[in-house]
């Protein structure tokens, strides 16, 4: 799942920085990652592992590392 | 017209705030406009009334009046002199963000005190000449030389920056920091410069006086929020301008629409039995009215609970509030040209006039403002980009 999140930051999270050098729990945002940006990243991540992040988790907190991108696909994917 | 909305909390400062607008703001609002010049008769007032601290909780020495309270104190003021009340709005804007942000670093508890003590005015730098109008980058960034900072700003508009006391200015935490890497910096007067860098001869909000300017400033490290920029924005300053910026376009087109009700009214008396042709049209304005104003109140309602607790205070992060803010911002920005147009057509030649009692003018010009302030078209394409993941449950 990791390379997959890897994967599409690195297509769409318009990062300043290389992905290969970001840890799990790096900041996103101190990234270089716009809320814009994050909108396409939430976008290719329902597209990539189909699911669909409810209202309540569309806030900066839940797409601010790749630790807490991981956490809500597997909160998601074990409900369905 | 100008019955109070039952939702509005009428204390006994926004009561102050109101006799400041009625007898102060309202009398210098045309000056203030004919000459570009600061409102400085009203901003005296309002810190004579201890008004620039209103916002800060009555245990630091303020009011501790929450959003709804201070966004009718921005609806009454604008009522008489729009700029007044967005220089009163977006000072507290800035008090805002460091209250709500600032309190756990000792150097903005000192502030906070200060402010409190000498009543100061805070002017926002969050503008920079070559991004573009996107308040969440910056090019210029806070240079580090041990416990201080230098930071240059290239800004493409300061409001009130002569008279200000003091600057909050966004800037990226450090020079190798990617632009939306920002930091929210205090800088103080004398350690700051500006150096003008344009006029502000312009259509309306004549009386903010917000041309551009080189900013140069040096403080110590503690001078910079801590928390990050992007949470300040989406949790505080975002909300705070964009309800208050909405209420003082309210408090214009209310103006406006109560200067056309006497019309119509004068209308009526000089021949009873018959419905003047303009009642009609001022019944189309005071629906529109009604729509701004419930919208305004609501948002501002919503807002001020909503930052009460820490699970809403999370939730104003959310896309979903977000969503809100901005349609409130597009929305009563629009709808205050169409209103003060209407009331300038049911006045007719004495609305155009400028110097006649039902004068429209200055309205309509200042309410032109409201769509450029963060233009909307900016507003509306992130609104577009958020629905395409926003669920609606």
């Amino acid at each position: 799942m990791n390379d997959e999140i890897r994967r599409i930051l690195k297509e769409h999270g318009r990062l300043s920085v290389d992905v290969q050098t970001l840890t799990d729990e790096t900041d996103l945002y101190q990234a270089g990652m716009t809320s814009h940006a994050s909108v396409n990243v939430m976008l290719a991540l329902e597209g990539t592992f189909d699911v669909e992040f409810p209202d309540r988790m569309l806030k900066r907190g839940v797409f601010e590392s790749i630790a807490a991108i991981r956490a809500a696909i597997q909160e998601l994917t074990a409900k369905g | 017209m100008q019955e109070p909305h039952p939702n509005s909390t009428s204390t006994q400062h926004l009561e102050v705030v109101r006799r400041i607008a009625q007898k102060v703001a309202g009398p210098a609002a045309d000056v203030v406009d004919r000459e570009a010049r600061f409102p400085h008769e009203a901003i005296d007032a309002l810190k004579k009334a201890r008004m620039m601290s209103a916002l800060v909780p009555a245990e630091l020495g303020g009011f501790g009046c929450g959003m709804v309270e201070l966004a009718g104190m921005c609806e009454s003021l604008a009522q008489h002199c729009a700029s007044a009340a967005m220089v009163f709005a977006m000072h507290q804007i800035q008090v805002a963000c460091i209250v709500r942000h600032g309190m756990s670093q000792p150097f903005f508890q000192r502030y906070i005190a200060e402010l409190v003590e000498r009543q100061l005015v805070i002017a926002s730098v969050t503008s920079e000449v070559g991004v573009g109008g996107e308040m969440r980058t910056s090019i210029c960034s806070v240079e580090r030389q041990g416990d201080d900072f230098g930071l240059v700003k290239d800004a493409s508009t300061i409001s009130y920056g002569e008279q200000a006391d003091d600057l909050l200015v966004t800037a990226r935490r450090a020079p190798d920091a990617p632009g939306n890497d920002q930091a929210l910096v205090l800088v103080r007067s004398p350690n700051y410069t500006l150096e003008k860098k344009g006029g502000w001869d312009t259509l309306g909000m004549r009386g903010t006086c917000s041309p551009p300017f080189k900013m140069t400033s040096r403080g110590n490290v503690d001078q910079i929020l801590r928390e990050p920029f992007a949470d300040i924005a989406s949790h505080t300053m975002v909300p705070f301008s964009h309800i208050l910026w909405g209420n003082c376009w309210l408090g214009i087109a209310t103006a406006a629409v109560s200067r056309a009700h006497a019309f119509v009214r004068t209308q009526a008396r000089a021949k009873p039995g018959a419905l003047p042709p303009t009642a009609m049209r001022l019944a189309e304005a005071s629906s529109m009215l009604q729509t701004m104003r419930t919208n305004a109140h609501d948002v501002a309602s919503e807002c001020q609970e909503l930052m009460q607790t820490q699970e809403g205070t999370h939730s104003l992060s959310s896309i979903g509030f977000a969503l809100k803010m901005n349609n409130l911002k597009v929305s009563s920005s629009q709808l205050v040209v169409q209103i003060v147009n209407h009331a300038l057509l049911i006045c007719g030649i004495v609305g155009y006039k400028n110097d006649s009692k039902f004068a429209m003018g200055r309205h309509l010009r200042d309410a032109h403002s409201a769509a450029l302030m963060v233009g909307n078209d900016r507003i509306y394409a992130t609104n577009a980009s958020m629905l395409l993941v926003l669920k609606d449950n």
